[in-house]
């Protein structure tokens, strides 16, 4: 019998062989190991896994059905609030949500809730079983501006409720930051995401991609024009936000969105996709995120020695625990408490490498943590030819520029009520990045699943 | 998918395709520009607007193969169809946008240098529409490579056509017309718009300044997305950064640094460039460097 107070361990690919390859990293569970790691959980009268989760699903009842091996009844369970199971099974953080309350994790490992939904999503595809559209329509349409997380569910939940849904893409492929942003190795693409974009469409959605809301037609059209009783924007975050340090204009500076959308979007590492990329032989990311982590594990992948360059130390790390352990497995080199000074660029314009200067954790700042603060004398070089900047992103303008009557803050983020969705325009809803700024994909799946129920008000009080 | 509607040699290596987008059409303005995107293998290429056609919902591009999917575009025809065409992205021509009474006051001059000919097209349209009438200096390199020519003189003041080797119209660079045309034809102007490579561009901002001629120019640099969120397109102009893609992509041509722009440009294109892509990807180099033309 296996220790009761540890995880079923997940396989996966080994660190040396999937630094070459853009293949999952975490194989997932077979049904047997997912069995025997529902059978851990003891089935808490008052979950607190569940109030933990952005969307709220009833994790003891689908764990119930995976250890008395009823997959399909356990999938219909997730799928009652969660559109994209497999896609959370794989990148929620589940250690600060509903791994993070678990009674388990008190005296030993929580149970691994990710890895169960995980395989119960996985095996739902597998054997065809699908979410099943609803009987009836209800005859109200309902825009939907993005199709990344937040606009995925929040037109999953309204079709559900028999809405007529249309969600506008901007890119040519529909996902969002989950086909553009997270890489293969974390998310496959064509197994994963657009079976899980085809589950949504299988409830009745329609998706209209090469459509900049903004700019090939506004919100105000859509409400006016086209016949569209409310509008949700979920258009995610925007423009990179770089330094402002010496070299950044150089050849080889890249933010990390650019770098990732070359990989992932077009495809740049695969050679029957005509899209570029700079095969860096030493690359540093600057920056401490989940993105930033993306970044370096493609790098590492596409053959460089790859150097994550951030001011504070391990603790701060804003990344996932799991994508530092596994960035490291594969080798990056973290240079913690390090701070770009200047970028060094050769008389081409390429870069050829990096001034950086040690930093110490000081008095804590209005956040809380503890400033990192220069020492003095400590600068050194970094020979490079690639810098990837992964700093974060402010707001697209496109939007808030075009709409109007909608209201942003100084962030130029939209505001939106945070029980509702709704924002100072009427019909019109809001949340995901777009609204909080970058943050995770299940935060987004969150704020697009009350939106649905704040628009469902709406139309149901006007009608 | 977005069906070709007209394909036709325009010149040389400059080809022009009439394509059905009735969302863009509807929309668009001049100084604005598309991304398509050939196939699900190709690059998303952004194209300036050339002409539209709001009835029937057809925008017309004008391109010059240069990368790995723009060599693929010159075998299409009439009938095919594009995978991915959208837009209008970036923001209209000022010209277009600003009070047309402020408009009309103006006296305008278009710099047009080869292949940008077609971008300066829809803009000298429009005010010819709207009852304003510009000059237009239309430079190429040789006789061959003048196109638009006849369209242009049908909506423009004056067409004055120069070639680099003096095969057809004035001789010489656009530049010389420019001084050609205030110091001793007696032209007056007080705006300017160019638009061209970014070496002409560049060339032509040095001459307006000397003449205190304020000057707009539209910015091609390389993109990804083209909606604001992958940053390839900045650009630094004053002293801040920009993105081509939002901000632009025209641009006060005496702020912006085209020294800076130009350098980046040539990422996947000069010789630097390429041979750096080669010996770091190896045989991997599959094209799109702007130069190789993929496989060829």
């Amino acid at each position: 019998m296996a220790d009761v107070l540890k995880k079923v361990p997940v396989s996966e690919q080994d660190p040396k062989v999937r630094a070459t390859n853009f293949d999952e990293v975490c194989l997932g569970y077979t049904k047997e190991e997912a069995m025997e790691e529902a059978s851990r959980c003891i089935h808490c009268k008052n979950a607190k896994c569940v109030e933990g989760c952005p969307v709220n699903i009833d994790i003891p009842s689908f764990i119930a059905e995976v250890k008395e091996g009823n997959m399909e009844e356990a999938y219909k369970v997730i799928s009652l609030s969660s559109a994209l199971p497999a896609i959370c099974g794989r990148v929620c953080p589940q250690e600060s949500q509903c791994e993070g309350r678990c009674i388990r994790g008190i005296k030993g490992e929580p149970v691994s809730i990710g890895k169960l939904e995980r395989f119960v999503a996985d095996w739902a595809r597998e054997n065809g079983i699908k979410p099943e559209a609803p009987a009836e329509k209800n005859g109200h349409k309902v825009a939907v501006i993005g199709s990344g997380p937040s606009g995925l569910t929040c037109a999953g939940d309204l079709a559900k409720m028999g809405y007529d849904v249309t969600i506008f893409e901007a890119l040519h492929k529909a996902g969002g930051v989950l086909v553009y942003g997270i890489p293969e190795f974390r998310l496959p693409k064509d197994e994963v995401v657009a079976k899980e974009v085809e589950n949504v469409k299988s409830l009745g959605v329609k998706i209209e991609t090469n459509v900049v809301v903004g700019k090939s037609v506004t919100i105000d059209d859509l409400l006016q024009e086209e016949g569209f009783e409310a509008v949700f924007i979920g258009s995610g975050a925007g423009l990179p936000m770089f330094m402002g340090i010496p070299g950044e204009q150089a050849k080889g500076v890249f933010s990390a969105n650019e770098y990732l959308t070359r990989n992932n979007l077009m495809k740049a590492f695969r050679d029957d996709y005509d899209t570029p990329i700079v095969h860096g032989k030493k690359v540093a990311v600057v920056g401490g995120g989940n993105v930033a982590m993306d970044a370096a594990r493609t790098a590492l992948r596409l053959g460089a020695e790859v150097h994550i360059v951030y001011r504070r130390s391990e603790a701060e790390l804003p990344a996932r625990a799991e994508e530092v352990h596994h960035a490291k497995e594969e080798g990056i080199i973290f240079d913690l408490l390090t701070n770009p000074k200047e970028i060094l660029v050769d008389e081409n314009g390429f870069v050829k490498g990096m001034t950086c200067i040690k930093m110490e954790l000081g008095e804590p700042d209005a956040s809380g943590r503890r400033r990192p603060v220069e020492i003095p004398g400590s600068e050194f070089d970094l020979e490079l030819d690639t810098v990837i900047m992964s700093l974060g992103t402010s707001p697209n303008p496109l939007i808030a520029s075009t709409t109007y009557g909608l209201d942003t803050n100084k962030r130029k983020c939209i505001i939106a009520e945070e029980s509702t969705g709704a924002t100072s325009k009427e019909g019109v809803y809001a949340g995901g990045d777009a609204v909080t700024g970058a943050a995770t994909v299940i935060l987004a799946m969150g704020a697009g699943k009350t939106a649905a129920k704040g628009i469902d008000e709406y139309i149901k009080s006007k009608n | 998918m977005y069906k070709i509607l007209e394909a036709k040699t325009l010149a040389g290596n400059i080809y022009e395709m009439v394509v059905e987008a009735p969302r863009v059409a509807k929309r668009c303005l001049p100084g604005q520009f598309i991304i398509v995107k050939l196939d699900e293998e190709a690059e998303r290429v952004p194209l300036t607007i050339c002409d539209y056609d709001r009835e029937k919902g057809t925008i017309t591009i004008v391109f010059q193969p240069i990368g790995a999917s723009t060599h693929r575009y010159v075998g299409l025809k009439a009938g095919d169809s594009f995978m991915d065409f959208v837009g209008p992205l970036g923001k209209p021509s000022d010209l277009c946008t600003d009070p047309l009474e402020e408009v009309k006051k103006k006296k305008i001059l278009f710099v047009a240098g080869g292949v940008g000919t077609a971008p300066v097209y829809p803009q000298v349209k429009w005010l010819h529409e709207h009852g304003i009438e510009a000059d237009v200096i239309i430079g190429a390199k040789t006789k061959d490579l003048v196109i638009l020519e006849e369209e242009m003189k049908k909506v423009a003041a004056n067409v004055y056509v120069t070639t680099d080797d003096g095969s057809y119209g004035r001789s010489g660079m656009v530049t010389k017309v420019i001084d050609d045309l205030i110091d001793s034809e007696g032209k007056e102007y007080d705006h300017c718009v160019a638009i061209g490579p970014m070496i002409m561009m560049k060339f032509c901002c040095l001459t307006t300044k000397k003449h205190n001629l304020h000057t707009i120019v539209s910015m091609n640099p390389i993109m990804v997305d083209g909606t604001g969120m992958c940053g390839a397109c900045r650009l630094m102009v004053g002293d801040e950064v920009k993105f081509a893609c939002v901000d632009g992509p025209e641009f006060d041509g005496h702020l912006v640094d085209f020294d800076a722009a130009m350098k980046r440009a040539t990422m996947y294109k000069t010789e630097e460039g390429r041979a750096l892509l080669k010996e770091q990807e190896g045989e991997t180099h599959h094209g799109g460097c702007g130069h190789c033309g993929g496989d060829e």
